[in-house]
């Protein structure tokens, strides 16, 4: 048993870490956030230079190899610097379903173009009315002229302004499919907005969508467990990303106790005060362990154990999440609640990741019911 | 990052397997399980068949008996002797007086109480808390005072757990009342059988003898029981709460009494259904499910850096008695819960280990009666060693800067 970084990862905490502190500092992603596209390019060639669009890929498409191991450190960097860049949606999500399910010629075409950041990518699953259930696609694949036809409306497809293809799910009759969709196809339209923390996000229109033959990622009709992968992997991925912001809160948060005076005395000396950030220590520390747990049994091939894993992992780390956005807000007092600290953002980023793929309700009630299983 | 145990490790695992199927006694296992009151004899018993195992202090170092096991050892031999229902090992003796024998006290002392420890003879306990002096300890006011080769002991002690068995107590008294209230405090070591100690029970609102209170008047204690400094007790008292870190947290423990709730759950019925298919209460089995999952990985984390020995203290103790001691008083709270009315009844013979039910209360099955003992009786796990609101101090002032 070994909880330690290796020193390649401990080299690229670092290297991430200079990075936002030199160059992506809380003034510069405000003013990101404002650009038309809502992220830093500059940034993302950067990411490409130090390897983290190609980390999990396999090495024979240009990729550094990396477990999930490696996404939860990079997550956990990229929450910390409060990252408004897709790596979620590019990285971990589309290029982790091309890297599972992808053909050699889409591995080939693809995964070299996100590892040097040319191509991003976005996911378009979710549909009016599914909430967080993987199965509900209304969307319809329609096999037409060796391809298929594609109709249907995704909801809040994440990074979508900025992506230059569409990994988009549809129905075949019983079964999903997964279809590589160019952002400029014919009978696709794109209603993009910004959301609540500061990135972007759009809803999908696809009247009469064609798609050629390889454009299918796996086989047609058996896509929901690589959906279901991709998305534990994704949950797994924005736990580290939770941890990152409840550490950084933690930290601004105990600088102002330590600094702000009231009554003629920091308010840290003040014991319901103090015991509230002890409190968000314990609950920061509890969620690194459950994110930990998840980022090890996401490359776990034995899918009970690796949903179960995610699942308990997600609720939990939303619930200390939740915790210690809230009190960094209220310990901050009045301040806390401006547009002007960068705490209010970081809750902000906290609050979305709990209605990302699958809140605490959701998340518990999917672990509740493996009990049943026991 | 690695959370698979070593193939040494596994190996390690089904020795201490195959050694609790041959050796541990069946009927003890079966009161533990059963949450029925343990015997003094049933500890010793336990202590002396780990002893002849060369078992008998797995937190020891090899030059005082012990097995000198890692702390990933120590953990996996917890995991498996509190899964097999094997008696807890007290702590007061072997992980409270011992390693501040071991730090502090002199050759003679470690020849003459360690090897009594380890085999079982002597029981200790503990007299540290007194009636003014709780949460705030440094305030005691037992009082020693030297005449000749001897102290003079006068004064009470309180929350003495299981001292109406024990052969020796360490206990914290006040050797001068000069200067900070801590630097008067001295360390000694008496023996139960001395005139003038006496022991009287405080029963608990469980209905148990488990705790007593202990008077001492004109206790003459020889000076060689005093370990190390005289006036230093406080440095040494604050080692020994500060010593025992991962064995805190019960993982073990908690980990048993879970799978017993979810069986409990399983077995009850709720509206002509299993309780367990009631999602509001299976909610709630789930959350302190992942509760322990994560206090299992944050014990794991401080094991395994403890065995690498290069980080500095953290709040990790804290964070372990605190997560750890409210696990467990949740799990007796659901058991409790999941009998339903059967909860009610309170029985004391029942928790004897021959009690075989009662003719006039056939559905009233064995393990009712002492469920509900046990969560009243677990509501001291976030008061003692350090309520957890002291924590959260330790936590905010000495970790945090607060």
């Amino acid at each position: 048993m070994n909880f330690d970084y290796t020193e390649e990862q401990i080299a690229l905490q670092d290297t991430l870490r200079r990075f936002y502190a030199r160059d992506y500092g809380f003034e510069h992603r405000r003013a990101m956030s404002k650009s038309a596209d809502g992220f830093d390019r500059a940034a993302w060639a950067t990411f490409a230079d130090f390897g983290i669009l190609a980390l999990p890929f396999p090495e024979d498409f240009g990729g550094l190899n990396g477990n999930a191991v490696d996404t939860m450190l990079v997550m956990e960097m990229l929450g910390r610097g409060l990252a408004l860049e897709p790596y979620l949606s590019s990285v971990v999500l589309c290029g982790g379903l091309i890297r599972d399910a992808g053909s050699a010629a889409q591995k080939e075409a693809l995964l070299p173009a996100i590892a040097g950041g040319e191509l991003m990518f976005a996911f378009a699953h979710n549909e009016a009315g599914s909430r967080y259930a993987l199965d509900h696609v209304a969307t319809r694949a329609t096999p037409a002229g060796g391809g298929w036809t594609l109709d249907g409306a995704k909801a809040v497809v994440l990074a979508a302004p900025s992506a230059g293809k569409f990994i988009v799910s549809a129905r075949e009759g019983l079964g999903l499919s997964l279809f590589l969709v160019d952002a400029g196809a014919p009978g696709l339209s794109l209603r993009s907005y910004p959301t609540q923390d500061g990135a972007r996000a759009g809803d999908l229109r696809l009247d009469g969508v064609q798609v050629a033959a390889d454009a299918l990622i796996g086989g047609a009709c058996g896509a929901l467990p690589l959906i279901e992968r991709a998305v534990d992997y994704a949950n797994a991925a924005l736990c580290a990303e939770a941890v990152g912001i409840m550490a950084a809160l933690n930290e601004v948060t105990l600088e102002y106790l330590k600094t702000r005076k009231q009554f003629g005395t920091p308010i840290g000396k003040f014991q319901a005060l103090q015991h509230r950030m002890a409190d968000m220590v314990i609950a920061t520390e509890q969620a690194r362990s459950m994110a930990t747990l998840a980022a090890v049994r996401a490359d776990s091939t034995d899918a009970a154990e690796r949903s179960r894993s995610v699942a308990a992992a997600k609720a939990y780390v939303l619930q200390s999440a939740r915790l210690v956005g809230q009190q960094a807000v209220q310990l901050h007092g009045g301040m806390g609640v401006t547009d002007e600290l960068n705490v209010g953002h970081y809750f902000k980023r906290l609050t979305m990741i709990g209605l990302t793929f699958g809140d605490v309700d959701y998340h518990l009630g999917r672990f509740s019911d493996t009990l049943l299983a026991a | 990052m690695d959370l698979n145990f070593t193939p040494e490790e596994q190996a390690f695992r089904a020795e201490v397997c195959a050694f609790l199927r041959e050796q541990l006694p069946p009927e003890i296992a079966r009161k533990v399980h059963d949450g029925k009151r343990l015997a003094k004899d049933d500890f010793v018993r336990w202590q002396k068949i780990l002893h002849a195992k060369g078992w008998g202090a797995s937190s020891w170092p090899v030059a005082h008996g012990g097995t000198g096991w890692s702390a990933v050892q120590q953990h996996i031999f917890d995991e498996e002797c509190a899964d097999a229902g094997a008696p807890m090992q007290l702590p007061f003796g072997l992980k409270m007086v011992a390693p501040v024998i071991m730090a502090f006290g002199n050759p003679a002392q470690q020849a003459r109480f360690l090897p009594r420890i380890v085999d079982g003879t002597d029981w200790w306990c503990q007299g540290y808390s007194e009636p003014g002096s709780g949460s705030d300890l440094a305030s005691l006011k037992t009082r020693a005072v030297r005449d000749g080769d001897h102290y003079v002991i006068n004064g009470q002690k309180t929350w003495n757990t299981l001292g109406q068995y024990a052969d020796w107590i360490f206990c914290l008294v006040r050797t001068s009342t000069e200067g900070r209230q801590q630097e008067g405090i001295s360390f000694l070591l008496i023996d139960m059988k001395t005139p003038g100690i006496t022991v009287r029970p405080i029963i608990m609102m469980d209905g148990e003898h488990e705790i007593n209170e202990v008077w001492f008047e004109d206790v003459r204690v020889p000076i060689e029981n005093r370990v190390g400094e005289e006036n230093k007790g406080w440095t040494y008292a604050k080692f020994l709460l500060g010593h025992e870190r991962t064995g805190i947290a019960g993982v073990g423990r908690s980990k048993r009494e879970l799978k017993k709730l979810k069986t409990i759950a399983c077995r009850e019925s709720s509206a002509g259904r299993p309780l367990i298919e009631d999602p509001r209460f299976r909610d709630r089995i789930a959350q302190v499910e992942m509760e322990l999952m994560a206090l299992e990985i944050t014990n794991l984390r401080v094991i395994s850096a403890e065995g690498e020995k290069k980080r500095a203290p953290g709040p990790e103790a804290s964070i372990l008695k605190i997560k750890g001691s409210e696990i467990q008083q949740i799990l007796t709270e659901l058991q409790m819960q999941a009998l339903g009315h059967y909860a009610l009844p309170y029985l004391h013979e029942s928790l004897d280990p021959d009690w075989s039910g009662d003719a006039a209360m056939p559905a009233y099955e064995g393990d009712a009666g002492p469920l509900s003992g046990h969560y009243f009786n677990v509501r001291k796990t976030t008061i003692y060693g350090g309520s957890n609101e002291i924590q959260k101090n330790i936590i905010s002032q000495m970790i945090l800067g607060l």
